[in-house]
């Protein structure tokens, strides 16, 4: 599998670690639901919003979108959007 | 007695037309008490336990696919009783005792193996730690020794001991553990709970329940409607999925775990044997395949295949330990799909919805735990009660911080 970094441009999957569900970003605000927040998860057998973190490249958090049956999977984009 | 050395004489001569199918094909009546979804080791434990344990009359089993073609035939066979936490410790010892009498409980050749589990350390520390994992395991009633570098050498000779990076330097034997030939159980469990009046169900999909103010009257299905007041659900790594299908969220994220078998060697491989310093652990099966998997990929799949990079560290990890194994060639890998806990332990426990419950969150060790997951499932579904030996795989432990943490990781997600 490859990712396209917006950084680095394709890259190996090795070069890149699995952060989590891209909910994660939506973090609630203070005395909001952090358990559900934390541990539920929608864990769609299809597409899922996802982070990756470009560990062994440039550094940057990623978002991607790829399907959970196939690994299809678009260009990543930056997690914190482009500066 | 229905098989015996002269029915087999017999059968061979009339070309095998006197054997009969293990279970009825039966089609769904309209009401059951109680509708257990997935026709795995699980879901067919549980409805085998719910008559013979409970007495239920009317169980039907709701199998999406054909009985056995989900992760009870996707496994590595291995049943152990290694656990170190209070909750999975009291569980899988039970399960380790159940399955030593299990053959003989269903009148079925399981292939039980109990050819003992070799957990190797590589450090001083990984020593001490595998030393206290040891004394919890002895502590809980099972069996476990700690074995020096020269003692593992007398059993296992052919590991590469003195390779650099990772030396071995001995062993946490688990002599009870062991291997169970996988379709086999399904089978047997089929065939038992078919005997005791429960509805096998195959090729029947759950597509929706019936629902009102909370409480759970029935399920919608590929093959029609289906009414039943308790509904248990023990489907792996569609968990999530089905419960989206209910209206609420799981604490679970599929991932997949892969798994390999190399052609047929002569027998050498006489233990079970898991790599202290990398993902890696192999039997040998009595069909001569070497059996051997590793970690799940780390990130979420429903693809049932694994990635190149986890099956180049298996391999890796192979050669490491066992130079000697590097010409076997591998026929089959396979992944299955796995519900993964934050914390990586499994949850029986009732759901959001009455009568709605939740057999979920195998995460690695779903298959050595069917039958005592099955018993205490069933005990829930029968009596709305935890058993015993499962009264800490509890939902909500995620919110109470109860957690059963036997990684040590904590309950984080993207570690299991």
């Amino acid at each position: 599998m490859r990712l396209i970094c917006p950084n680095c441009g394709p890259r190996d999957r090795r070069e890149f670690s699995w952060i989590g569900a891209a909910s994660l970003l939506d973090r609630p605000a203070p005395g909001g639901d952090f358990v559900a927040w934390l541990h539920l998860r929608d864990n769609p057998a299809g597409p899922l919003e996802e982070l990756w973190l470009h560990e062994a490249g440039c550094g940057a958090l990623l978002r991607a979108s790829r399907d959970t049956r196939t690994h299809a999977l678009a260009p990543l984009t930056l997690a914190g959007g482009a500066r | 007695m229905r098989y015996s050395g002269l029915k087999v004489l017999a059968e061979g001569l009339r070309g095998g037309a006197g054997w009969r199918p293990f279970w009825r094909k039966a089609a769904p009546a309209a009401e059951y008490d109680a509708i257990v979804i997935g026709g795995g080791g699980h879901g067919l434990a549980t409805a085998y336990y719910l008559a013979r344990e409970h007495g239920l009359a009317r169980v039907a089993v709701l199998e999406k696919g054909w009985v056995g073609s989900g992760n009870v035939g996707r496994n590595t066979t291995i049943v152990r009783a290694t656990y170190m936490m209070p909750g999975n410790q009291e569980f899988y010892s039970t399960s380790l005792k159940m399955w030593e009498s299990l053959a003989q409980d269903l009148n079925f050749n399981l292939m039980y193996s109990p050819r003992g589990l070799l957990m190797l350390f590589h450090s001083d520390g990984q020593r001490d730690a595998f030393a206290r994992r040891g004394n919890a395991m002895l502590i809980q009633g099972d069996d476990a020794q700690l074995l020096d570098r020269e003692a593992l050498r007398a059993l296992v000779p052919y590991l590469d001991y003195d390779q650099a990076r990772f030396p071995v330097q001995g062993a946490l034997l688990h002599p009870r553990g062991g291997t169970v030939r996988h379709d086999a159980v399904a089978w047997a469990y089929a065939r038992a709970a078919d005997a005791r009046g429960v509805d096998i169900i195959e090729n029947c999909e759950v597509t929706g329940f019936d629902l009102a103010d909370g409480r759970i009257s029935g399920v919608q299905t590929t093959r029609g409607a289906i009414r039943a007041g308790r509904v248990g659900m023990a489907v792996a790594g569609r968990s999530g999925e089905l419960a989206g299908r209910a209206g609420f969220r799981l604490p679970v994220e599929s991932h997949v775990l892969q798994a390999f078998v190399t052609e047929g060697l002569k027998p050498f491989v006489h233990h079970v044997i898991s790599f202290g310093m990398g993902h890696f652990y192999i039997s040998q099966s009595d069909k001569g395949g070497l059996v051997f998997g590793g970690d799940i990929d780390f990130y979420p799949s429903y693809a049932q295949r694994g990635n190149l990079p986890m099956a180049e560290h298996v391999m890796e990890a192979a050669m490491t330990l066992m130079p000697a194994i590097g010409r076997a060639r591998v026929l089959r890998n396979w992944g299955g799909i796995m519900d993964m806990t934050p914390d990586g332990s499994p949850i029986i426990d009732r759901s959001p919805i009455e009568g709605l419950f939740l057999n979920t969150g195998w995460n690695y060790g779903g298959f050595k735990a069917i039958p005592a997951s099955g018993l205490a499932f069933a005990h829930l579904i029968a009596t709305g009660a935890p058993h015993p030996i499962a009264a800490r795989f509890r939902l909500d432990r995620f919110n109470t911080g109860a957690l059963i943490d036997e990684e040590g990781t904590g309950a984080t997600h993207h570690l299991h």
